[in-house]
């Protein structure tokens, strides 16, 4: 078999960073920020408080706007575009924010049903939902995180690790071939934090998209990386090597100070770069 | 001197941003119907009993305080004309859009800081929809309806009230009453008696949001948002009908 006939067709890209600069007065936010990232593939951010992760996330999507330098997604320029432009781009990402981010006021089946109900793409269109199909979408991504039992409850009457999991309900009820996680397991304990976690690994191969990860802890990135839902035995399992696809951010003050693999990750010897690369470090 | 002025021109212009998204949304989809239903709701009917309250005991005092006065002229059968005039032109729609600017402008202040602090409106434009359309314009819309209506009903109440004075303390019968009080009355009085209304809740519910999406500083900063939208959308309403009054009074 030649390299030629291996070799798949080219992934499209989804998101693309070009020396993006960004700074609050004289703090940095993010500086010459460059990368890449092609459909199904994970990146996990690593990296100190205030390093700029969550800034990375914010600029993706265009809630931010950088000083200099070109963002793309889906190979659309999210930069110079006006914010009214950007609801139809912003319609194909999935986002979990900090805190889940949920609408404090809405139930959750409120909540979930949100995107589908509210957004700009789906309503531009005229082709609005039917109730029956909101109300179908809204079950099913809540009993993919467990939570049909909470269609009722408000946010604050949630757990924390509940309203995570209702976060991660809404940012995929509408399919998003990109999905944005603001550290998900932040605050929750090491048990809860692994269901979570298997609960993104298992959106992200059900569906095969695209996630950015920004998180504190080490485990979490070794879990998406070496880790894989199988959809026909339904259960997580260690991914074969040829199925990685996997690479680790290490951020400091807004730079992009480390990328690679993990195996590039835990051979590095750099000091600050260690400090995220031991098990059980957070 | 000029930086003392920077502040306050830079939040006017934010302001006038802030309106003109929130008109040009008006007639732009997506329309979230809903949401103006619930907002009126929220404005129209809660605001109802104490607007109501409140403009039939304003029609009470002026019928008794007026009624002295007109006395030594011997002018008392006069007393619906004068009610019916203050209240249609001024009093009814500076008292109903102060009360809906207390209750209602600090509402929207609280209720839209509250979701800016806890990052729910960034997490709005994440989701992919427009939280001027989905929040500013409904309220515009809603409070642009039901602040006339509710106007007409607390000029209404005031003159049932006049009439109950007139009736019960100084033997004016219901129909000179309601005669004198609805002749004096022109078109003049009623395009200004509702224009009010529907210029003061375009100020309520813009300042209101205005106030409510620019917070800054968590829960106190919701609790100073909400103090400026009432006072400042209060101090419009006086500025507006003073600068409309000159011009009605001369038409007239």
């Amino acid at each position: 078999m030649t390299q030629a006939e291996s070799s798949p067709a080219p992934l499209p890209v989804v998101v693309e960073f070009e020396d993006v600069n960004l700074a609050y007065g004289t703090t940095p936010a993010l500086v010459h920020l460059s990368f890449s990232m092609k459909a199904g593939e994970t990146r996990v951010v690593l990296g100190a408080a205030g390093s700029g992760k969550t800034m990375l996330l914010k600029t993706a999507v265009g809630l931010v706007k950088p000083d200099s330098g070109h963002i793309s997604l889906f190979g659309e320029e999210v930069t110079g575009r006006k914010e009214s432009q950007l609801y139809g781009l912003r319609s194909k990402v999935g986002i979990l924010f900090q805190e889940g981010g949920l609408f404090d006021s809405l139930t959750i089946a409120e909540n979930v049903a949100y995107p589908l109900l509210n957004q700009y793409a789906l309503h531009k269109n005229g082709n609005t939902l039917p109730p029956e199909e909101v109300d179908r979408r809204v079950r099913e991504s809540l009993s993919f995180v467990e939570l049909e039992h909470t269609l009722d409850k408000f946010p604050s009457e949630l757990s924390g690790g509940m309203r995570r999991r209702a976060g991660i309900a809404r940012a995929i009820v509408t399919a998003p071939q990109l999905v944005l996680y603001d550290s998900p397991t932040a605050g929750l304990d090491p048990i809860t934090a692994n269901t979570i976690i298997n609960l993104i690994l298992k959106g992200r191969d059900m569906r095969n998209t695209a996630t950015i990860m920004v998180t504190h802890r080490y485990q979490d990135g070794r879990l998406m990386a070496n880790f894989r839902y199988n959809p026909s035995s339904g259960k997580i399992e260690r991914a074969e090597s040829g199925q990685l696809t996997t690479r680790f951010f290490v951020m400091q003050e807004g730079r992009l100070f480390f990328e690679g693999t993990e195996a590039e990750l835990r051979a590095s010897t750099d000091s600050y770069v260690q400090k995220f690369a031991r098990p059980g470090s957070s | 001197m000029l930086d003392f002025l920077k502040g306050p021109v830079e939040t006017f212009q934010e302001f006038l941003l802030l309106s003109g998204r929130a008109f040009r949304n008006i007639v732009r989809s997506p329309h979230y119907a809903d949401d103006i239903l619930l907002q009126m709701d929220a404005i129209g009917v809660g605001s109802l009993f104490i607007v109501s309250l409140i403009g039939f005991f304003s029609g009470v005092v002026m019928a008794l305080q007026m009624s002295r006065a007109l006395a030594t002229y011997g002018a008392q059968g006069q007393i619906g004309q004068i009610v019916s005039i203050t209240l249609v032109r001024e009093l009814g729609p500076v008292l109903a859009s102060l009360l809906v600017a207390g209750r209602n402008a600090s509402g929207i202040a609280s209720e839209l800081g509250s979701m800016r602090v806890t990052e729910q409106i960034d997490a709005m434009r994440a989701l992919g929809t427009d939280p001027i359309q989905k929040l500013v314009t409904p309220r515009l819309i809603a409070m642009a309806v039901v602040l006339p209506l509710l106007t007409i009903i607390a000029d209404f109440l005031g003159l049932v009230g006049g009439w109950l004075i007139a009736y019960g303390m100084l033997n004016i019968t219901t129909s000179q009453y309601w005669s004198t009080a609805w002749r004096a009355l022109e078109y003049n009085d009623l395009t200004q008696g509702l224009l009010k209304p529907f210029l003061f809740a375009i100020v309520i519910a813009l300042v209101g949001c205005y106030y409510g999406i620019n917070t800054t500083g968590g829960t106190q900063g919701v609790g100073r948002s909400t103090t400026k939208a009432v006072v400042v959308a209060s101090v419009w309403i006086f500025i507006i009908t003073s600068l409309l009054d000159p011009l009605f009074v001369n038409l007239g």
